[in-house]
């Protein structure tokens, strides 16, 4: 694979699926809190 | 008139709306979008229209369904009276678009079947339009009934009216919570595998390979919005429907962005999949990726038992994973889509739950059965392409021009979301609803004209074209336009049980 190949598959999977849990921890840290 | 029902949790709320979304499109259109937009260099456009279309419309949605609570319609209807007809229409586009999606899972269940001693043989698309379609030699013969696809296509209709009738909590709840994990178990493993093949790495090089100079192009952008809009279940009244189920205390915007994040977490998993097995293919062909590179029903119906055939091993295993995978993914979707029918109905008549499966049922297992006969491929193929660009497209855009310019409710809706939710929504949200949403959609409205004034779709008949496609758009507007002047059964509608949330 590419160098830019392996820079946007690292780019897409840290924004969609770091996305994704960073909205599943919020939730987590929001119902701790209450 | 029964008490409205509830999903029984947040979790189980979620895992149905992912479910809704996570569909066919996920596994066999993005891939292939992806790829011709400028492979890794689309992931910009993608993201930005996530951010400025798909989180913002279903935030919307979201807030629409949890602050009137009531189907399309019914929301719609406590927004202004005048705006019911537009809750039809996307009820009516939601039944036109099951009563062929019906018929696509009915075959990947019985290719589910045919996984065991991979039965379609050597050549998957003479074995797929001859021996499982019976495909007609013109676009336009209807023939007969195929009994092969009738047989799964009633049973699809069976396990979908049992789930409704059994209720939101009992039966859509349940059956997603069961459903959608297993899904993305069953599609890691055929990831895994898949990345491990020979050939592989060529095929995510294909894939994730930027090409910068695409990125300036505006088809590259519409093909953005146009894959979040299709993908995210938005614009026809499911995500209304079942924020409607939400109690009172619930959470809105965040919700909206793990779903959304999920749909695409899930796209980009199936991305990553369908390429490193395209990889493969080709290796084992001898032939550069873009030469074996397919979408839709051919992708899935086609290529991939071919890839299944050139497997090491376990190939049986292989097809079972992935056809399932697809049974699965178009059920949860299936279910969401019948529901803001049977939603509908129920509170526009005032009958039983029961009463509106059954009727609302039965009509769209017998309208399905036109997609199970020789020629319904062709009939599916200008259906799903019509009421797509022109069904869900023009009432995705009337529902923000509607709900943005002529009633002016995002004020409101914004209060009410940030009521309830953990993340406020800012004006920003209010800019990509008003303003870009409406530009967006416009286009792409206005491109589909364009490309169908040209040429006909896929070079179809034009008698084909005005029958599957422009008379059935034509009919769901007309009939929603008839069901919004019929005055409302139940008290559903009176003034004291407007904004209930």
């Amino acid at each position: 694979m590419s160098g830019s190949a392996i820079t946007m598959m690292v780019i897409g999977m840290v924004i969609i699926w770091g996305g994704l849990a960073a909205s599943i921890l919020n939730v987590v840290r929001v119902s701790r809190k209450s | 008139m029964e008490n409205r029902q509830q999903w029984g949790s947040r979790y189980g709320f979620i895992m149905a709306a992912v479910g809704s979304a996570v569909g066919l499109g996920n596994i066999w259109r993005f891939p292939a979008v992806a790829y011709e937009n400028g492979g890794g260099a689309f992931f910009l456009p993608y993201l930005f229209a996530l951010l400025t279309a798909g989180i913002p419309i279903l935030i919307m949605e979201f807030t629409m369904g949890h602050k009137y609570r009531g189907s399309a319609p019914l929301s719609l209807f406590r927004v202004n009276k005048k705006a019911e007809w537009l809750g039809w229409w996307q009820v009516l586009i939601a039944f036109v678009i099951c009563t062929y999606y019906a018929v696509i899972v009915a075959w990947a269940i019985k290719y589910t079947i045919f996984s065991f001693g991979t039965q379609w043989g050597a050549d998957p698309g003479k074995f797929l339009f001859g021996k499982v379609l019976k495909l007609s030699e013109k676009p336009g013969e209807i023939g007969s009934l195929v009994p092969g696809v009738v047989l799964p296509l009633l049973f699809v209709w069976a396990v979908t009216l049992f789930v409704l009738y059994k209720g939101v909590s009992k039966g859509i709840e349940k059956l997603n919570k069961i459903f959608l994990p297993t899904l993305v178990v069953m599609f890691m493993v055929i990831v895994v595998r898949a990345v491990t093949l020979d050939g592989a790495v060529e095929g995510l090089n294909a894939f994730f390979k930027p090409n910068w100079d695409m990125i300036l192009n505006g088809k590259v952008w519409v093909a953005a919005y146009g894959q979040i809009f299709f993908s995210l279940s938005i614009g026809f009244a499911i995500m209304l429907t079942y924020s409607s189920y939400l109690p009172k205390k619930s959470d809105i915007s965040n919700n909206a962005f793990i779903t959304a994040f999920a749909n695409s977490g899930f796209e980009l998993l199936a991305g990553i999949g369908v390429f490193a097995a395209l990889g493969f293919m080709a290796k084992q062909q001898g032939v550069p990726v873009d030469e074996v590179v397919s979408s839709g029903i051919g992708l899935a119906f086609v290529v991939f038992p071919s890839i299944i055939n050139e497997f090491p091993g376990m190939n049986g295993l292989f097809g079972v994973l992935f056809f399932l995978s697809l049974v699965f993914a178009g059920m949860t979707s299936l279910i969401s889509i019948v529901e803001t029918f049977v939603a509908g109905v129920q509170e526009k008549f005032n009958v039983s739950r029961t009463k509106a499966v059954l009727t609302g049922g039965l009509v769209a297992t017998v309208i399905s059965l036109l997609f199970a006969t020789n020629g319904g491929l062709y009939l599916l193929d200008v259906v799903d392409y019509f009421i797509n660009n022109f069904g869900v497209v023009l009432a995705g855009l009337m529902e923000v021009l509607l709900i943005a310019w002529f009633f002016k409710e995002l004020n409101g809706l914004q209060s009410h979301a940030n009521g309830v939710s953990d993340i406020q929504i800012g004006s920003w949200w209010k800019v990509c609803i008003s303003f870009v949403t409406p530009v967006v959609l416009g286009y792409m409205m206005f491109d589909n004209i364009r490309q169908n004034l040209k040429q006909n779709y896929e070079n179809y008949p034009t008698s084909l074209i005005l029958f599957a496609g422009l008379f059935v758009v034509g009919a769901t507007i007309v009939i929603a336009i008839l069901l919004s002047i019929k005055g409302w059964k139940s008290s559903a509608n009176t003034a004291g049980k407007k904004e209930v949330a």
